[in-house]
């Protein structure tokens, strides 16, 4: 087991550089001149674009200013973005903010799409099951936009119950909305896959052998049967908390968070290379521990998976 | 100035801004509650995109926070926009060339320290020079000893130009390469403030807690989230605040800023959204604003290009601007937000004068036809407009191409580019056929900035490539003029000069679709579309 850990820890490495090098050529290869951008319709004059340049090193070439950017990041420097502040402090604003939003999420796909799940799967056929099937149907058809604006105006607008953007992102009341919008899609997918999950381990042998020991009802479905049923829902959700991290750009900008989505977004805008790199690389590492732990969890759902 | 980029809506994009500014409010308050001169509004903003120092702000974000953080020579009174002496008592001249600043006593800054003749020579020998980056620095480009402070190549040779001299603390000289009549219009921009002693001792830092001489001091910068600042006690502005401060909150989409306004989250806003134009006006009712902005919208013609190079081609030029039915685009496409154009120079500006371009901006389906003919055809019969795909333009420019199309026969069709800055980067790198989209927000309430700065040749926005000797001359002339008032009239001449050649089709003015909540009144707004700050009431 720590063996293994170690392995996937160490093969971050090579991951790391390899995603910081490929951002740095993407963020490098995006069409426009950032310098002459900052000048709007104006035209940028000559030699205070040359000194502008050469204060953001991107008057050397490419592989130079790579090096540059990684001899930097050894120091701990992510490099400074055009406002002059570190990235670092950009990126100490934003992740914040942005791990509360994915923890609300996170936790209304666990706690309301895992139970709607289960109940679809243990009553097949019910009402609730087709009710669950309906809602989640409708949910997964609707774009999160839509139903991020129409939950502000019911109930920001027309109901009052919630102010309309996030005043406050450390005010967690604030964060339910959003969360919840940002969860809708996921929390479905989530509902569905339990239910489906469910169903076919309802048929498999050890079920039919716990109820013929005479377990209590709720050990079956305890232990036995939802156990087993998560290892495709956890999969699922891990790699959605990746999702959630980076992929809340349509949500921040609806509610006005200032997280990593709408601060990455403008810093594409603006081809901010070193604020790009330093987030997206981040992300990286986000999706990459997030699936580790998915597969270490693998090992407490199931026990004939053990790691050497 | 430029328009500009990302965040707004549209054209103009946003850079530039300048002061505080101009002309022609609307709107208006809602009955007169009682106010509270202690509490702060909120304003809808963006997260700045530089440091914010004075000659580093040329996007709305920075803008419109460091224009309210200090206070230069002048500014432009928020309702007629002409011209209005701050801190200086006057700036007087004989020739147009050299010109006596004297400053009035009493002025401080936010730290204490007095605001001197040389608080305003160091801080424009700084911001000049090429070294201390300031993307602001080629506005003091007519002041004598700028190339040595900032020369096309190399190091400066020296850190102070020439043409500036203090004489005593309230006194100082200004003499310039040129005559420009109209310079004490440009010395209303922000980038023309003074700065602080301790300032050029750390720049950097100064940019993030910045400490002005304006009407609100900076209290915090909570990034991407809001500044905020308050009222300054001892400010000797005409402008003295009637509310306790701005807070500047930072939003990403306008939607969301709507959003805000409509729950009395945020009291003043910037642009309604696009998808609010049309009901906004219900939505709000006497708190919905609508009023002129001095900026323009144009279609530019590639002028370098021989195919348009021959002299009878303006014909063709004048035809295809006489096939647009703006009146119909502005109303339907674009929900009442522009105002049919007539000229080159927008409403309310000062020298601006209706009907420039006369029938050529009128729409008229056979006049045009036959002035195409005469003109000799569209090379190729088809023409592209090329614009950004993040500026909200495809509407119009698919809705002017229509228009142009059913006229005339000509097949044109949108040429989106991705983003701003690489329609920008095609644009000047002179990498597109036949037409682009082009716009001008004012840096200063002057026709002069509308002619001159991009239709002269060789000027620095002059992206058409249009020369003219007739219309360098005129403009050379307005320059040298002996008033103001001269200079407008100079430029109005060198104006007709456009509608003969035609370089660019003017289309619609900019107007400022704008709304505030019911905590405040007395909310009128300028033509640079700001707000006139220190009015705004708070109720009690």
């Amino acid at each position: 087991m720590g063996h293994y850990v170690l392995r996937r820890v160490l093969q971050m490495i090579p991951v790391f550089f390899g995603a910081t090098l490929l951002i740095f050529l993407m963020v490098y290869s995006l069409p426009g001149d950032p310098i002459a951008a900052m000048f709007g319709d104006k035209a940028a004059d000559p030699a205070q674009v040359a000194s502008l340049r050469h204060k953001y090193y991107l008057d050397q070439p490419l592989w130079k200013q790579y090096l540059h950017y990684m001899n930097n990041i050894f120091h701990l420097d992510f490099g400074t973005s055009f406002t002059g502040r570190p990235v670092s402090e950009i990126m100490a604003d934003a992740f914040p903010v942005t791990i509360r939003l994915a923890l609300v999420a996170f936790f209304f796909e666990i706690f309301v799409g895992l139970p709607l799940g289960l109940i679809a799967g243990l009553y097949r056929g019910s009402v609730a099951d087709t009710l669950v099937l309906v809602l989640t149907l409708i949910v997964i058809s609707i774009p999160v936009f839509v139903l991020g604006y129409i939950a502000q105006t019911i109930f920001a607008i027309n109901l009052g119950w919630v102010t309309a953007t996030v005043q406050d992102s450390e005010d967690i009341t604030q964060l339910i909305l959003p969360g919840l919008v940002l969860a809708s899609l996921s929390l479905a997918y989530v509902a569905r896959l339990t239910r489906t999950s469910i169903g076919e381990n309802l048929r498999a042998d050890y079920m039919r052998t716990a109820v013929a020991k005479g377990l209590p009802r709720h050990t079956i479905i305890g232990r036995h049967l939802l156990r087993n049923s998560l290892i495709p829902v956890v999969t699922f959700l891990g790699t959605d908390l990746g999702a959630l991290m980076g992929g809340a750009i349509v949500t921040e900008g609806i509610f006005n968070i200032a997280g990593v989505g709408n601060v990455l977004y403008k810093a594409i805008n603006q081809k901010e290379g070193p604020t790009v790199v330093g987030i997206v690389t981040v992300l990286v590492l986000v999706y990459l521990v997030a699936s580790l732990v998915v597969d270490l969890l693998y090992a407490v759902l199931d026990p004939r998976i053990r790691y050497a | 100035m430029p328009a500009g980029t990302r965040v707004r809506w549209a054209v103009v994009s946003a850079t530039s801004v300048a002061l505080v500014a101009t002309g022609c409010g609307s709107g208006g308050g809602s009955g007169g509650g009682s106010s509270d001169a202690s509490k702060t509004f909120t304003y809808q903003s963006s997260e700045p995109q530089n440091p914010l120092q004075p000659a580093n702000a040329n996007e709305v974000g920075g803008g419109r926070i460091v224009q309210n953080l200090f206070k230069g020579l002048a500014d432009y009174d928020p309702t007629s926009g002409k011209l209005r002496m701050q801190v200086a008592d006057s700036i007087d001249t004989s020739d147009a060339q050299t010109y006596n600043v004297t400053l009035k006593s009493g002025w401080t800054f936010h730290d204490g320290t007095p605001v001197t003749a040389q608080s305003f020579v160091n801080a424009w020998n700084w911001a000049a020079n090429v070294g201390n980056n300031q993307i602001n620095s080629s506005w003091f480009g007519d002041i004598e000893g700028y190339k040595d402070v900032h020369p096309e190549n190399g190091s400066p040779t020296t850190d102070k130009m020439s043409g500036l001299t203090v004489q005593d603390d309230t006194h100082f000289t200004i003499k310039l390469y040129n005559k420009v009549s109209y310079f004490p219009y440009k010395l209303g921009y922000v980038a023309f403030s003074p700065l602080p002693e301790g300032f050029f001792k750390d720049p950097a830092g100064y940019g993030q807690k910045p400490v002005g001489n304006g009407p609100y001091q900076f209290v915090s910068w909570d990034h991407n989230s809001q500044v905020v600042t308050k009222t300054f006690a001892n400010y000797q502005g005409v402008d003295k605040p009637k509310n306790g401060g701005v807070v500047f909150k930072m939003y990403t989409t306008s939607e969301a800023a709507y959003a805000d306004l409509q729950s009395n989250n945020l009291d003043v806003m910037d642009q309604v959204p696009p998808s609010a134009l049309a009901n906004y006006k219900n939505d709000l009712g006497d708190r919905a604003v609508d009023a002129p902005q001095g900026a323009i919208q144009n279609v530019g013609f590639t002028l370098y290009q021989p195919e348009w190079q021959p002299a009878n081609t303006a014909k063709v030029r004048q035809g295809l601007s006489m096939a647009i039915d703006r009146d119909t685009i502005t109303q339907t496409v674009l929900q009442g937000s522009r105002k049919s154009a007539t000229a080159w120079v927008a409403e309310g500006v000062e020298g601006y004068k209706s009907g420039t371009c006369g029938d050529y901006c009128t729409y008229n389906p056979d006049k045009a036809k036959q002035l195409i003919q005469e003109g000799g055809g569209v090379p190729g019969n088809a023409i592209k407009i090329t614009y950004n795909a993040d500026g909200g333009h495809k509407e119009w420019v698919d809705a002017v191409c229509n228009s142009i199309r059913q006229v005339t026969g000509v097949n044109c069709s949108g040429d989106p580019k991705t983003d701003f800055k690489t329609a920008r980067a095609a644009i000047t790198g002179h990498q597109i056929n036949g037409l682009f989209r082009t716009g001008w927000v004012q840096d200063y309430p002057l026709n002069a900035n509308f002619l001159a700065d991009v239709y002269r040749t060789g000027a620095a926005s002059n992206d058409t490539g249009y020369s003219s000797p007739e219309f360098d001359k005129l403009s050379t002339e307005a320059d040298q003029a002996a008033s103001i008032q001269d200079t407008a009239t100079g430029y109005q001449k060198a104006e007709e000069q456009l509608a003969l050649d035609m370089p660019a089709i003017p289309l619609w003015y900019y107007r400022t679709n704008s709304g505030y909540s019911t905590n405040v009144q007395n909310v009128t707004f300028d033509s640079f579309g700001n707000p006139a700050w220190t009015q705004v009431e708070v109720k009690g």
